[in-house]
């Protein structure tokens, strides 16, 4: 594969214009840069899935199962029955529009195939072809279509295309979850073998070692005393956190980017600093060791089965409940599905911060906070001691993270932390923000490095936002809570808004916070001079 | 599945070219990669490749930068302990051309 080389001004030249052939006529072209590698049959193995074979996305033979069609449909028939969402998203969309302009992936390519509309009807068309009374008789006038290898190829090319952050069901009049929909397209995907290897490498390694990059008990604890050497560096305190500790009052989970990638890796040591500075009684776990989960990205199974372990722990460790990094889709497993999938966890008790004695009333089923709400409220509280000035040379913005903001509804918290300890922020465009957040353009597993045209194009959005309060307010820090947007927007950035870096929240926190015993600080976490100490090193 | 031919051997490789067996790794195929990736191993290409193969055999990962950055530091002395320094001897970046070149596969996930 050659090299992706496109400079900004060459890729954000976007046409618009649709092609002169009609949609179901123009058939798919899987372009190089813009997709994923097949996934390994041996990763695929590892879990069970079927069909594992070698195959690649630009040849002509996929080498699919023999009966592939029958198998596909039967399952299409199972998850119609199975989940009700589908069955309703597949009937009702009266083709309005209103999502069309709304995805990141059509705004930054144009491909009229990345309307959600569209995008859906790839596989409504599909369906009416097969599951309805008016598309088996009046075919092609009823919006109907056979399955074939070609339609098989354009699911893959665009629910592959789609990060599932649902941003056009803010816009849908009957609230279609497009999300859904590619859930379902990558289910049937998947299951003739057809997953891409940046999703099922970190499947297997979360299944067999707990957590998607594939860390060992003894790199996760290698990683974080490393990170311990630089805060006493920093601050003059040794930290000494404990692991997979029985009788902890609480026990941490956080996405395992966190421990090992940067700049995710300061916002661990903001978490190490500030329990540290609240005496907390809790643990980190070597075996629940990833908040992230992958398994999302192929099937509901998959998933439920990844996200087993965080309640298993909590038991093993006996833990009252359990506290979440800053971690995007695992929120909305964990918000939207994980009591279903695997509890009820009664295990727990209702969350309650032995700091400040908030009671997490929103948190009483599932037993998790969100470590924003969780600071926001000690903030709250007053139980922190913080000196923002040390944050002076930030002028920062925030990203809301899809899956936190439209997921889960957490839109105040994280920028009440970040308002505590910056003084300068800013926030983007109305249009951009909250509810209606831009995608980083690279989440559900999007995030390799061979499809960056993709990813690049789908970041555009978020990055021409980001650009504004940058040409405005001279915003240079992009903040955000999640794992994916740390490691995703630092490359769109360097692409689109040179002279911005992305952070998580807790790495300012950690650089704000007073810490009892502390010495003079001189340089923040990423050990650069802090502001007016350039000369002290 | 793609393979490079190398002694009269065919060596299996990723789509970009990573080894995928570890086993397959010997200092002439590491030679044999760099040159493919336009780059002539010195001592010091190689205090970077050596220190990553050992973190990897006792870790099972390719070291975080900031771990690669200390550890060279501290073995080849302060003035090359910098991200900069490991840029001019790999400019394909530390993390991909150098793990290339030590035959460790890419970490995956959210990184």
């Amino acid at each position: 594969m050659a090299k992706f080389t496109a400079k900004p001004d060459e890729l954000s030249k976007i046409d618009f214009t649709p092609p002169r052939t009609r949609w179901m006529e123009t058939p798919v072209e899987i372009r190089e840069h813009m997709f994923c590698h097949a996934a390994k049959p041996k990763e695929l193995d590892v879990v069970g899935f079927p069909n594992g074979h070698e195959w690649r996305p630009q040849d002509e033979d996929w080498k699919l199962p023999e009966n592939w069609e029958r198998m596909l449909l039967e399952k299409m028939s199972d998850l119609l029955g199975k989940y009700r969402s589908f069955k309703v998203f597949m009937d009702i969309c009266v083709r309005c529009g209103a999502c069309a302009d709304k995805c990141h992936f059509f705004i930054g390519t144009g491909d009229p195939k990345n309307m959600p509309v569209l995008r859906a009807e790839l596989m409504r068309s599909v369906y009416r072809k097969n599951f309805t009374a008016a598309g088996k008789i009046l075919r092609k006038i009823a919006g109907a279509r056979d399955l074939t290898v070609n339609v098989l190829k354009e699911w893959w090319y665009y629910f592959y295309q789609c990060t599932e952050c649902r941003r056009c069901s803010v816009f849908c009049p009957y609230g279609i979850d497009q999300a859904e929909i590619t859930m379902m397209g990558r289910e049937l995907t998947n299951l003739l073998g057809l997953n891409i290897g940046w999703i099922a490498g970190p499947v297997a390694a979360c299944y067999m070692k707990g957590n998607h990059l594939g860390l060992e008990p003894h790199t996760i604890t290698s990683s974080v005393e490393f990170f311990l050497d630089d805060i006493e560096t920093i601050t003059g305190i040794r930290i000494n956190p404990s692991f997979n500790r029985k009788g902890a009052e609480i026990l941490f989970v956080t996405p395992s980017g966190d421990l090992f990638a940067n700049p995710g890796t300061y916002t661990a040591m903001g978490y190490l600093m500030l329990f540290h500075e609240l005496g907390l009684d809790y643990t980190w776990s070597t075996y629940a060791s990833e908040g992230g989960n992958f398994g999302f990205f192929t099937t509901n199974e998959m998933a439920k089965r990844l996200n087993s372990k965080i309640y298993a722990e909590a038991k093993r460790l006996g833990v009252k409940w359990v506290l979440g990094g800053e971690c995007g889709h695992m929120w909305r497993v964990l918000h939207q599905y994980m009591d279903t999938w695997n509890g009820p966890a009664d295990f727990l008790e209702v969350p309650k911060s032995p700091i400040t004695g908030t009671v997490f009333e929103n948190a009483k089923s599932t037993k998790m906070v969100h470590i924003t709400e969780f600071t926001a409220d000690l903030i709250k509280n007053g139980k922190l001691k913080l000196d923002p000035s040390r944050n002076d040379h930030l002028k920062v913005t925030f990203h809301d993270s899809c899956n936190t903001a439209r997921g889960m509804g957490i839109f105040e918290e994280p920028r009440y932390v970040i308002k505590n300890v910056c003084k300068h922020f800013y926030e983007m465009p109305e249009d951009t923000i909250r509810e209606k957040t831009f995608c980083c353009g690279s989440g559900t597993g999007l995030n390799a490095s061979e499809n960056m045209e993709l990813r690049l194009r789908g970041g555009f959005a978020r990055a021409n936002a980001v650009r504004f309060v940058h040409e405005h307010y001279g915003v240079n820090m992009l903040a955000n809570v999640c794992a994916i947007d740390r490691a995703t927007l630092s490359t769109s950035m360097d692409y689109w808004v040179p002279g911005v870096g992305v952070t998580g929240v807790h790495e300012l926190v950690g650089n704000a916070l007073i810490m009892k015993g502390e010495k003079e600080r001189t340089i923040d976490l990423r050990m650069e001079p802090l502001p007016g100490k350039e000369g002290a090193q | 599945m793609p393979t490079m031919d190398f002694q009269g051997k065919q060596i299996e490789i990723d789509e970009d070219g990573y080894i995928v067996n570890l086993d397959d790794w010997t200092k002439e195929l590491a030679d044999h990669i760099a040159k493919i990736e336009g780059i002539d191993m010195t001592e010091s290409h190689w205090e970077v490749v050596n220190f990553l193969r050992d973190y990897y055999q006792k870790y099972q990962i390719a070291p975080m930068i900031k771990i690669l950055v200390k550890e060279i530091g501290k073995v080849m002395g302060p003035e090359k302990g910098n991200t900069k320094y490991l840029y001019e001897l790999y400019p394909g970046g530390p993390a991909k051309q150098a793990c290339k070149i030590a035959g460790l596969p890419k970490p995956t996930g959210c990184v």
